[in-house]
């Protein structure tokens, strides 16, 4: 099954590198990654998806309570929440297609946020079933590059991720 | 308020934090340190032969006394060479500082000489690490590094120091912290009442009780608690190789050893047990036999520690409590005694009338041979007889580690030093130096075999230097033991590589040429009194190189993919 956990952490080199290190040396996987400071400079939020069991979901985030670094984690998907990855996509656009992407993006609500004459680069939010039906709808023919930021998210009402 | 260096800072942040020894090998990264430890007199520094020794040294040290072990190494090859001596120590939870040297700051990253990325090398080995960017950080992050070696679950802490945090130029104004507080990281507190009284309740109810015991009893100082807890319940109970010790071995409810090579009751009743209560275990592949869905199949599992990753990552727990043994005993011991109910005695004698049919087996007899030949078992129950069970014995990891925890029955906690789950061989000789520092009066034995041995025997040199009347019982047997072992049982006695018997050195001169005292015992007539000669010469190491009996497996033994009741009893035996 696949999991949102989110992690604060202290901001200080090789923090990141003992929590991607624990997933290898575990032999658990991630499928996307994300961090950055928070509004307290000295912590990072690290956003991350993963797949597995219950009992294996439990090891991690145990494991990753253990990190010295690892101030506090939350499994989003645990209870309600809000995920939105971002997408930077470029694609193929010429002739007729130009419109038929430019209706695609719109009914999608992406922007299209630089073009040249043969190209459109879109930007995209949403979830990441949202992002992949995007690609699925324009063909995988027309894309030229892709830019994912992997999944961040938060959880629905009072609850928060804090000190 | 002094102006120190870094290098002066942290000499006098390891004395001030209460270290009084530490196991080293200089180098170019690390001469700062190494000239303020000329102009002190407060910390000991004991130069090793390789800083691998420096590791296992200040790990046996720390097994030994309960204090956290100090090695410094200089960077590059120093630092790796530390390596295995770290996970060593981390596999065990054993509390340890290591201080590294780095290239200057200003060097880092562009290949240098003797340059390796020592926090990333040693990362997934350590419970944390350090680099220190400026002199005045050295006071908190030597705080810092001890408080999580010895707090928790222990573990080793890298600090890794460019040389120029420690140049003797750039002084600040030292200061050593009082205590630290860390938000990201807290200590278990103690054990949930409402999970105890759930524990306490099973083991009153409990028809076919077990108690299995293992090394965090021994690092969470529970071994008195735990004794009491024992006795007053009489339960059986097992130690696992790491908790040998914990429980008094001569006593009638010790079962012995358990796992791969633990005795036939301590096996049976683990297997056939309705509760069991595992204390500062984490049902090692070593106990549960790889396949977990046969192990204890009747057993509610109430399982203990202080690390909640190590609680139902291999096995389920069904009363899973979290916190330190001694918290969790004493709670346990006070909410038994305000218990009208008491244990079901009629069923435990029905239990241990089963175990004392068991125990009949006599799974650990020895058949002495007729021809004088030396068995590996006798040599070390002659140890045992002459050290009066008293002696800090280390090990190093194969045959003769097995006949060692299971023929020197111990009766006290830290006395049995091995390395139990990275299983480093070159671990015993070095883990010995560290013990006989910290108790130079106390016997320091090392019962190792030939090809261990090898793998650290330059410490020879160190243990002249510092006078360390260590012995050293080599089981000899001319071959990689345990290794053949598998060979005869799984590869139809194929000795791929496990023989070098022309090339072995003699270790009598050995041990001569490094100014000590060797004696070889080669039969069974001469075994005890030459045993005796050599622990007579307590201001002097040792080398007793006895060859014993080549063909000797290690019984009983588990059988692969098995439950714990599935054992090979002897080479024609088995359950």
């Amino acid at each position: 099954m696949r999991r949102i956990i989110s992690v604060l952490m202290e901001n200080e080199p090789g923090a990141l590198s003992r929590v991607v290190g624990l997933f290898s040396q575990r032999n658990y996987n991630i499928d996307s990654l994300t961090v950055a400071p928070t509004e307290d400079k000295s912590l990072s939020r690290l956003t991350l998806t993963t797949s597995g069991d219950e009992r294996r979901i439990e090891q991690v985030t145990k494991h990753l309570n253990k990190l010295v670094d690892v101030v506090k984690l939350v499994d989003l998907t645990e209870g309600a929440h809000i995920e939105r990855e971002l997408m930077l996509i470029k694609v193929k656009a010429s002739g007729a297609q130009r419109a038929e992407v430019k209706r695609t993006t719109d009914i999608f609500r992406g922007q299209i946020v630089d073009l040249t004459n043969s190209v459109f680069s879109i930007q995209l939010t949403g979830t990441s079933d949202k992002l992949d039906a995007f690609i699925t709808a324009l063909g995988e023919s027309v894309v030229l590059e892709v830019a994912r930021t992997g999944v961040s998210g938060i959880s629905r009402g009072e609850k928060v991720l804090a000190l | 308020m002094d102006q120190l260096s870094g290098g002066e800072a942290l000499l006098r942040a390891l004395h001030d934090e209460g270290v009084e020894i530490i196991f080293g090998y200089p180098g170019g990264a690390v001469l700062h340190i190494y000239d303020a430890i000329f102009n002190q007199d407060k910390v000991e520094h004991i130069l090793v032969r390789h800083e691998q020794a420096a590791t296992h040294a200040a790990d046996g040290y720390a097994r030994g006394t309960g204090k956290p072990g100090v090695v410094l190494v200089t960077s590059g090859p120093g630092a790796t060479n530390a390596i295995t001596g770290i996970a060593t120590a981390y596999m065990d939870s054993i509390p340890m500082v290591v201080i590294s040297g780095q290239v200057e700051s200003r060097m880092i990253g562009t290949d240098g000489f003797q340059e390796t990325d020592m926090v990333g090398v040693s990362r997934p080995i350590v419970k944390h690490s350090f680099m220190v960017q400026n002199p005045s950080d050295i006071p908190f992050i030597v705080k810092k590094a001890f408080h999580i070696a010895t707090t928790g679950r222990p573990g080793p802490v890298v600090i890794d120091i460019p040389k120029d945090v420690t140049d003797p130029k750039t002084k600040f104004d030292y200061e050593y912290p009082a205590d630290i507080k860390m938000r990201s990281y807290s200590i278990p507190a103690k054990g949930h009442s409402g999970q105890i009284k759930k524990a306490v309740d099973a083991l009153m109810a409990a028809k076919r009780p077990m108690i299995y015991a293992g090394g965090g009893v021994i690092q969470g100082e529970g071994s008195q608690l735990l004794t009491k807890l024992a006795r007053k319940l009489g339960f059986p109970i097992t130690n696992t190789l790491m908790g040998l010790g914990a429980y008094p071995a001569s006593d009638k409810q010790f079962l012995g050893m358990l796992g791969m090579h633990g005795t036939y009751e301590a096996n049976m009743s683990m297997h056939y047990s309705d509760v069991l209560l595992a204390i500062g275990v984490r049902f090692d592949d070593r106990v549960t036999n790889s396949d977990v869905t046969k192990f204890c199949p009747d057993a509610t599992i109430l399982h203990v520690d202080i690390d909640p990753a190590s609680i139902s990552k291999t096995v389920t727990a069904d009363v899973p409590i979290v916190g330190s043994v001694t918290s969790v005993l004493e709670e346990m011991l006070s909410q038994i005694a305000l218990l009208k109910q008491k244990v079901d005695k009629k069923s435990l004698k029905v239990w241990w009338d089963q175990i004392e049919q068991w125990r009949e087996k006599d799974s650990l007899a020895v058949t002495p041979s007729t021809d004088g030949t030396i068995k590996p078992q006798e040599v070390v129950q002659a140890v045992f007889e002459i050290t009066k069970g008293d002696a800090y014995v280390s090990s190093d990891v194969g045959q003769h580690q097995m006949f060692a925890a299971q023929y020197y029955g111990f009766d006290k906690p830290r006395r049995w030093i091995n390395s139990g789950g990275l299983g480093t061989m070159g671990f015993g000789f070095p883990a010995a130096m560290g013990i006989q520092l910290a108790f130079p009066d106390s016997v320091s034995v090392c019962i190792t075999g030939e090809g261990s041995f090898q793998m650290n025997l330059q410490e020879l040199a160190t243990c002249m230097q510092y006078k360390l009347p260590v012995k050293i019982v080599c089981l000899n047997n001319r071959a990689l033991g345990m290794v053949k072992q598998w060979q005869d049982m799984q590869y139809g006695g194929r000795y791929s590589h496990s023989t070098y018997e022309e090339s072995l050195p003699d270790f009598v001169k050995l041990a001569e040429a490094y100014g000590h005292v060797g004696i070889r015992i080669e039969d069974k007539s001469e075994l005890d009194a030459k045993l005796r000669e050599a622990f007579s010469l307590t201001d002097k190491l040792v080398f007793i190189d006895v060859l014993v009996d080549p063909e000797e497996h290690v019984y009983p033994m588990a059988i692969k993919g098995g439950a714990m009741k599935d054992m090979i009893l002897s080479k024609s035996e088995r359950t």
